[in-house]
C-alpha cells in the first residue's frame, strides 16, 4: 500500500509533526511551571518540574517492572486450554 | 403499604422475568422501562428507613433512603439503562433476565440497612452474575463459570459467618460503620473485600469479565466491585488496613494490564487499579475522602463501562479480542474510537473528564491528612493509568499496525449507548457541581484551580511520553501472565491429584494384603479339612440330626418354666 493510499493520519509525514507537536507541547508544559503559583503539600512536589519528571520517571519505572516481571510469570496464551 | 415501602431493587429483580414472556418489542419496552421506573422511584423515596419487618427476632429494614445509598442506586440504574440499550442486540434472554436480577440486587444491597437481607441480595447478586457468565453457553464458559462462582461463594460463606457472629456480638441486625476488631467483623470485612478483587483473590475479576459476552462484560463491570465499595465505605470507613490493601491493588491491576495482549482482561485488570483507589480512600476515611470515593465510583461506573462498550463494540463487529490480531480500527470504527478515548481519558482523569472532579479528591484527602507516602503513591499511580488504560487500550486496538480490518460501527442501539456515556463522562468532568450535591457530605473542593490543572496536564502527557518512548519494549505477545488462579487452577489440582493418586495406591497395597491373607486362611482351613474325613467332608446320619433337635427342644422347654 502506498503512502498515498494510507489514511492521512497514518502517513510518515503526519506522523513526524505529531512527534513535533508533541515534544512542543512537553517543553511549553515544562515551562509553564514559571507561570503558576504551586501549592505544595510536601516540600518537593512544589519544585520546578516535578510532576513532569515524577510522571515520566514512574511511568518507565513500572514499565520495567512489568517487563522483568514478565520473565518470571509470563506463559503462552494456550496455557490452561487443556485444563 | 405505601409506595416508600417498595423497595426499588425489586422492580428490576422481579422484572428480569417478565423479559422471556413477551414478544421482542414488550422486551425492549421492558428493557429501558424498567430502570427507568426504578430511578423514579429512586429519586422519590426521602430520606429514612422504610420496609421494615421483623423475621423471629431479627429486624429488617429493607429500605434506608439516605445520600449515599441514592447516590449509588442511582448510577446502577442509568447503569441498567444504558447496559440495556446496549444490550438490545443480545440473541440470548437469559442474558438479559441476569442482568436485570442482578442489578436489581445490587440495588437491593445498597438499600439493605440490615446485615440480614444484605446477605440475601449479596447472594442473589453472586447467583445472577453467574448467570450472566453460564448465559454464553460454551464448554469454556461453564468451566469459567464455575471458578467464579465458587471464590463468590467462599465470599458469601465468610460474610454469612461473620454476619452471624457479629450479631450474635452486638445483638442488632442493623448494618452500620464497624471497625474490624473482633473474629465476626474481620471476617464480614474478608467476605467484602474478596466481591472488591482485593488480594490474595484478585484474579475472579480477570478471569471471568473477559469471558462473558460482547454485553455481558459491561453488566459484570459495574455492580459487583462497587456494591464491595458501597458496603466497605459504610462498614469500614478509615480501616488503616485498606489504605494498603487499595495501593497493592492499584498497582497490581497496572502491572497485570501492562502484561495483558486480551483488550478486556487489560480493562478487567483496570477495574481492579480503579477500585484501588476507592479502597484506598476508605482506607483514609476523611469525611473529603470519602466523598471522593463515592464520587468516583459514580464516575468510573460510567467511564469502564464505557469503555468496555468500545472494546464490546469491536469484538461484536470482528470476532477478535487479542491486541496482536487488532489494530488500524479507527479508519473505519470512527464512533466506536472516539467514545472509546472519552472513556480512556476520564479513567486518566483527564481535566473536562469525570475522572478529573473525583480522583483529585481522593489524592487531596492523603494531602490534607499528612499521608505523604500515600499521597505519592496515587500520583504515580495516576500516571500509570493513562499508561495503561488511557493509552495502551485505545493505542493498540483503533491504532498501532494496520490490522487490514476494516469494520463498520456497531448498530444504532450500541453507538447510542456510547455516545449517551461520553456524554455523561464529559458533562460530569464540566458541571461537577450536580454530582457534589449527590455526595453524603457538603463539597469544599475546587477542582479546577490552574495549578491543578497545569500539573495534572504534566503528569498524563509526560507519562503519556513514556508509553511512546518505551513502546519497544511494550510489543504485545500472544502471552498470558500468570495470576493467583494459578493455585486453584494448576497447582492445587496437581496436589489433589499426587495426593488421591498416593492414597489410592497405599489403599490398593492394603486391600491387595488383606485378599492374599484372607486366601491363606481359606486354604490352611481347606487343607486341614479336606478329604473325606475332614470336618467339613464328613457325613452325617439323619438320625442324630433328629436327636440334636430333640435336646434344643428339650432345653427350651425346661428354660420357659424360669419365666
Amino acid at each position: 500500500m502506498g503512502t498515498e493510499n494510507k489514511h492521512w493520519l497514518v502517513r510518515p509525514r503526519t506522523v513526524y509533526w505529531l512527534w513535533r507537536g508533541g515534544l512542543l507541547l512537553l517543553a511549553l508544559l515544562v515551562l509553564a511551571d514559571f507561570f503558576i503559583h504551586a501549592h505544595a503539600s510536601f516540600e518537593i512536589d512544589g519544585s520546578f518540574g516535578f510532576y513532569s519528571w515524577y510522571g515520566l520517571v514512574t511511568c518507565i519505572g513500572m514499565v520495567l517492572f512489568a517487563k522483568a516481571l514478565g520473565i518470571f510469570l509470563k506463559r503462552k496464551d494456550s496455557y490452561y486450554d487443556n485444563d | 403499604m405505601t409506595m416508600t415501602d417498595f423497595p426499588p431493587g425489586l422492580i428490576l429483580l422481579f422484572g428480569a422475568f417478565l423479559l422471556p414472556m413477551v414478544g421482542r418489542n414488550a422486551r425492549s419496552v421492558l428493557i429501558l422501562g424498567l430502570p427507568l421506573l426504578t430511578l423514579g422511584l429512586i429519586w422519590s423515596v426521602p430520606n429514612g428507613s422504610f420496609a421494615l419487618m421483623s423475621i423471629f427476632d431479627y429486624q429488617l429494614e429493607l429500605v434506608r433512603s439516605d445520600p449515599l445509598s441514592r447516590l449509588f442506586a442511582t448510577v446502577f440504574s442509568i447503569m441498567a439503562f444504558v447496559g440495556g440499550l446496549y444490550a438490545l442486540n443480545q440473541k440470548k434472554v437469559m442474558e438479559l433476565v441476569a442482568a436485570f436480577a442482578y442489578a436489581g440486587g445490587a440495588i437491593g444491597a445498597v438499600y439493605a440497612g440490615d446485615m440480614i437481607s444484605l446477605f440475601i441480595f449479596w447472594e442473589i447478586m453472586a447467583v445472577a452474575s453467574t448467570m450472566v457468565l453460564l448465559s454464553v453457553g460454551s464448554q469454556f464458559s461453564i468451566r469459567v463459570s464455575m471458578r467464579y462462582f465458587m471464590v463468590h461463594m467462599l465470599g458469601g460463606s465468610l460474610l454469612l459467618v461473620g454476619v452471624l457472629m457479629h450479631i450474635h456480638d452486638s445483638g442488632s441486625t442493623a448494618f452500620t460503620a464497624m471497625q474490624p476488631n473482633s473474629l465476626g467483623t474481620v471476617l464480614i470485612l474478608a467476605g467484602f473485600l474478596i466481591n472488591a478483587a482485593a488480594p490474595p483473590l484478585s484474579a475472579w475479576l480477570s478471569d471471568a469479565y473477559s469471558e462473558a459476552s460482547f454485553s455481558g462484560t459491561v453488566f459484570l463491570s459495574a455492580f459487583t466491585t462497587k456494591t464491595a465499595v458501597y458496603v466497605l465505605l459504610r462498614g469500614f470507613p478509615g480501616a488503616e488496613i485498606l489504605i494498603f490493601i487499595g495501593i497493592f491493588m492499584i498497582f497490581y491491576g497496572i502491572i497485570y494490564a501492562l502484561l495483558e495482549n486480551d483488550m478486556r482482561r487489560i480493562l478487567a485488570y483496570s477495574i481492579v487499579n480503579q477500585v484501588g483507589f476507592m479502597v484506598t480512600g476508605i482506607g483514609i476515611g476523611t469525611e473529603m475522602a470519602l466523598n471522593g470515593v463515592a464520587a468516583h465510583a459514580f464516575a468510573h461506573i460510567v467511564y469502564k463501562a464505557l469503555l468496555l462498550m468500545s472494546a464490546g463494540s469491536v469484538l461484536y463487529m470482528t470476532g477478535k479480542r487479542k491486541c496482536t490480531d487488532l489494530g488500524g480500527l479507527f479508519q473505519s470504527m470512527p464512533i466506536t474510537t472516539i467514545c472509546g478515548i472519552i472513556g480512556a481519558l476520564s479513567i486518566s482523569a483527564f481535566p473536562l473528564t469525570s475522572g478529573f472532579i473525583s480522583k483529585s479528591m481522593i489524592g487531596q484527602s492523603a494531602a490534607d491528612a499528612n499521608l505523604m507516602f500515600v499521597w505519592f503513591m496515587l500520583l504515580a499511580a495516576s500516571a500509570g493509568v493513562f499508561l495503561h488504560a488511557g493509552i495502551k487500550f485505545p493505542w493498540f486496538v483503533f491504532f498501532q499496525k494496520d490490522s487490514g480490518l476494516r469494520p463498520p460501527d456497531p448498530p444504532w442501539n450500541m453507538k447510542l449507548a456510547m455516545i449517551l456515556f461520553s456524554g455523561v463522562c464529559i458533562g460530569l468532568g464540566i458541571w461537577p457541581e450536580y454530582l457534589y450535591a449527590m455526595l453524603p457530605y457538603t463539597v469544599t473542593y475546587e477542582p479546577y484551580t490552574v495549578t491543578h490543572v497545569v500539573n495534572m496536564l504534566q503528569l498524563l502527557m509526560f507519562s503519556g511520553f513514556a508509553f511512546f518512548l518505551m513502546l519497544p519494549l511494550m510489543k504485545r505477545t500472544l502471552t498470558i501472565t500468570l495470576d493467583f488462579d494459578w493455585f486453584y487452577r494448576r497447582i492445587f489440582p496437581k496436589i489433589f491429584q499426587h495426593t488421591f493418586a498416593a492414597i489410592w495406591r497405599v489403599d490398593q497395597t492394603i486391600r491387595q494384603a488383606f485378599l492374599v491373607r484372607l486366601d491363606q486362611c481359606q486354604n490352611f482351613i481347606i487343607q486341614r479339612n479336606k478329604g473325606v474325613s475332614g470336618l467339613l467332608s464328613r457325613t452325617y446320619p439323619v438320625g442324630s440330626m433328629v436327636a440334636w433337635v430333640a435336646v434344643i427342644l428339650a432345653v427350651y422347654l425346661f428354660l420357659s418354666f424360669f419365666r
